[in-house]
């Protein structure tokens, strides 16, 4: 019965059809509850204060609570605070603005230079192995592997690269004449370097397959009359290559952007022993003042920056990709 | 056809000019090249070679790579031993390991992803339906809001389920998955509309028009997916580390726990063989299917 409806459009839209939504079913049953319902009650769960690891006793003296002018209540919670937490972030003399202040900073100086260089690197091995040499599916497969490895055993052997005295990192560092400071992760600087050098090598092949994938779609002829102009390999590459490739250019970036925002397991091995945060990203800070710290409130409230970074950020894309498809 | 050859050799003239230039670019692309594979090339090298140094002959200056005592397994051993690595037999039934652990989440995630998967996509491919454009955009947020983000929240309800240090913890929230609804929306959108049409015809049932029509032609998809999806989750660790204490520790978090190990202080040897057990089996089918895996993570990044 539903197949012949199924020939008549009109029919079909009728009575309604309760299969598809069946089918749907399970599939939004679970984003509905991991990630709707997560994304609204944590909008809710911002806005308490809740310490479940200090002792239920009053505080005489002002403790620094957001929120909680008056004294005397319990430290460890719960109590509605409103939007203390926010305010808090934005005023960098309270505790968690400094820190706030600090993730931040750490989060957009990752972003901005992993970013870029990843890209980069990217679309320079894709031109190298976009050859017909017999040798480079090796090439290949030693810029991608390290896609396939967790991030955490990235970071595990890179531990041992920047190991002082004798990690290949620093003895190669100093073959190069440089004479610094030899322990990466124990100091705040280099601790945030550590982690953007394994992001760079662990995510450039990853992201050079879509250049790849990018070059290899890009018509030829433009290519050979080019070649007739006696266009240098320069000019072909700033003038045809990297114009064309300019919506891959921004995917790329797409992906290589959600990627360092989600991805901080290389931290639990790298950085986990600066125990003040020194070099912290957003995600990780978010995981150490929950689970770690029991600080829920505060751990909630970035929850929510992240989201609107996120959804900024998305917006933001949505809208350019849109205005260049628009001029093509 | 004619006119390009003939063009060519007008050309060729000027190529052979900047022919000795070209070479020197060639030559220096690919030592570049190599330089480059190499540099990426070393720590797994490193890795490997130090998997098979004996754990009592440390590391030291100008000696980072082959021990003067030869190559051993003992380090293989020692991991083996120290961490519950692989099942054994207990009371007559296999003890929970690491890799019994991640092959269950991983393994459950990816059977009821390929079906809730395959479903939505063919119900916003095959049907009309009042609400579809907006179930289609709430599933989206999905790709805007990654689950590994919501952390915290999630870790509320997966407690408040009761589901706390259990694989199906691990597991759950990715059974829904806005990528690969997606991803195979895209594909059944490719299969002609006349083959489903004649299946109509024929009064084929929704679940045969799926399995006969659908599904054939788009299956390299569906594994593409399958790929990406194992990958991720089995390399997976925030979440896991979250949402299990004891029973269900994964591979990833058996990694980080052997690093931190007091008593094995800089053994890399035994870290490094860690390493290598856990990575074998998605490196070893990489390095097998190699032109599959890199095409399926370029569908990962869908147009």
């Amino acid at each position: 019965m539903t197949t012949a409806a199924g020939t008549h459009p009109l029919n079909r839209r009728k009575k309604i059809n309760l299969l598809p939504y069946l089918l749907i079913l399970p599939t939004f049953v679970f984003i509905a509850l991991f990630t709707i319902y997560p994304t609204f009650s944590v909008l809710q769960s911002s806005q308490e204060y809740y310490h479940p690891n200090r002792p239920n006793r009053t505080q005489e003296t002002d403790l620094n609570l957001p929120g909680i002018e008056e004294a005397s209540r319990s430290i460890r919670g719960p109590h509605d605070v409103g939007l203390a937490y926010f305010r808090a972030m934005l005023d960098p003399s309270s505790p968690e603005g400094e820190v706030f202040f600090q993730v931040m900073g750490n989060t957009i100086i990752y972003t901005v230079i992993t970013v870029p260089v990843t890209m980069l690197l990217a679309f320079v091995f894709a031109v190298m192995v976009n050859r017909s040499l017999r040798w480079i599916g090796l090439a290949r497969v030693a810029f991608f592997y390290p896609t396939m490895l967790p991030l955490v055993s990235a970071a595990t052997i890179w531990l041992f690269f920047f190991t002082p005295d004798y990690g290949l990192w620093n003895v190669a560092l100093k073959a190069l004449g440089y004479s610094g400071p030899q322990n990466w992760i124990i100091n705040r600087s280099l601790g945030l370097w550590a982690l953007m050098i394994v992001s760079i090598w662990k995510n450039a092949g990853y992201l050079m397959i879509f250049y790849l994938a990018g070059l290899q779609g890009l018509p030829q002829d433009v290519y050979e009359a080019a070649d007739l102009d006696g266009a240098g390999w320069l000019t072909k590459m700033f003038r045809i290559t990297l114009p064309l490739l300019r919506r891959t250019t921004l995917f790329v970036s797409v992906i290589a952007i959600i990627t360092s925002f989600q991805n901080v397991d290389h931290a639990f091995v790298l950085t986990n022993e600066l125990v003040t945060g020194e070099a912290d990203l957003l995600l990780y800070e978010i995981y150490k003042q929950r689970f770690v710290l029991g600080n829920y409130g505060f751990a909630n409230a970035l929850t929510v920056v992240m989201i609107v970074v996120l959804l900024v950020f998305t917006m933001t894309n949505f809208y350019l990709s849109e205005r260049r498809s628009d001029e093509q | 056809m004619n006119n390009s050859v003939t063009t060519a050799t007008s050309a060729s003239r000027t190529a052979q000019l900047s022919w000795s230039r070209a070479r020197w670019g060639i030559w220096f692309v690919n030592g570049l090249t190599i330089l480059l594979a190499i540099m990426w090339a070393v720590p797994i090298i490193w890795t490997i070679i130090v998997s098979f140094r004996p754990p009592s002959d440390p590391l030291g200056q100008n000696d980072v790579w082959f021990s003067k005592d030869g190559v051993t397994l003992e380090s293989y051993q020692r991991a083996v031993d120290l961490a519950p690595f692989f099942p054994h037999v207990e009371d007559g039934r296999l003890s929970r390991s690491y890799y019994g652990n991640t092959l269950e989440y991983v393994l459950m995630t990816l059977a009821v992803q390929l079906v809730t998967v395959t479903l939505a996509a063919f119900a916003f491919v095959q049907y009309q339906f009042p609400g579809k454009r907006l179930l289609f955009y709430l599933i989206l947020i999905q790709l805007m809001i990654p689950t590994a983000i919501l952390l915290v929240p999630n870790f509320t309800i997966i407690s408040q389920l009761g589901l706390y240090d259990t694989t199906l913890a691990i597991a759950i929230p990715y059974f829904g998955s806005a990528f690969g609804t997606f991803l195979m929306r895209q594909a059944f959108l490719e299969v002609p509309r006349e083959l489903v049409e004649s299946a109509e015809i024929d009064g084929a049932r929704w679940y045969q028009l799926l399995w006969n029509i659908y599904l054939p032609p788009t299956r390299a998809t569906l594994v593409a997916f399958g790929m990406v999806s194992v990958s991720f989750h089995w390399n997976s660790l925030l979440w896991p580390l979250v949402v299990t204490s004891d029973q269900s520790r994964p591979l990833t978090m058996g990694l980080l726990r052997f690093t931190q190990l007091t008593d094995i202080g800089a053994q890399w040897s035994l870290i490094m063989a860690a390493t290598l057990i856990i990575v074998a089996p998605l490196f070893i089918l990489f390095l097998v299917f190699q032109r599959q895996f890199i095409q399926s993570f370029i569908n990962s990044g869908f147009k």
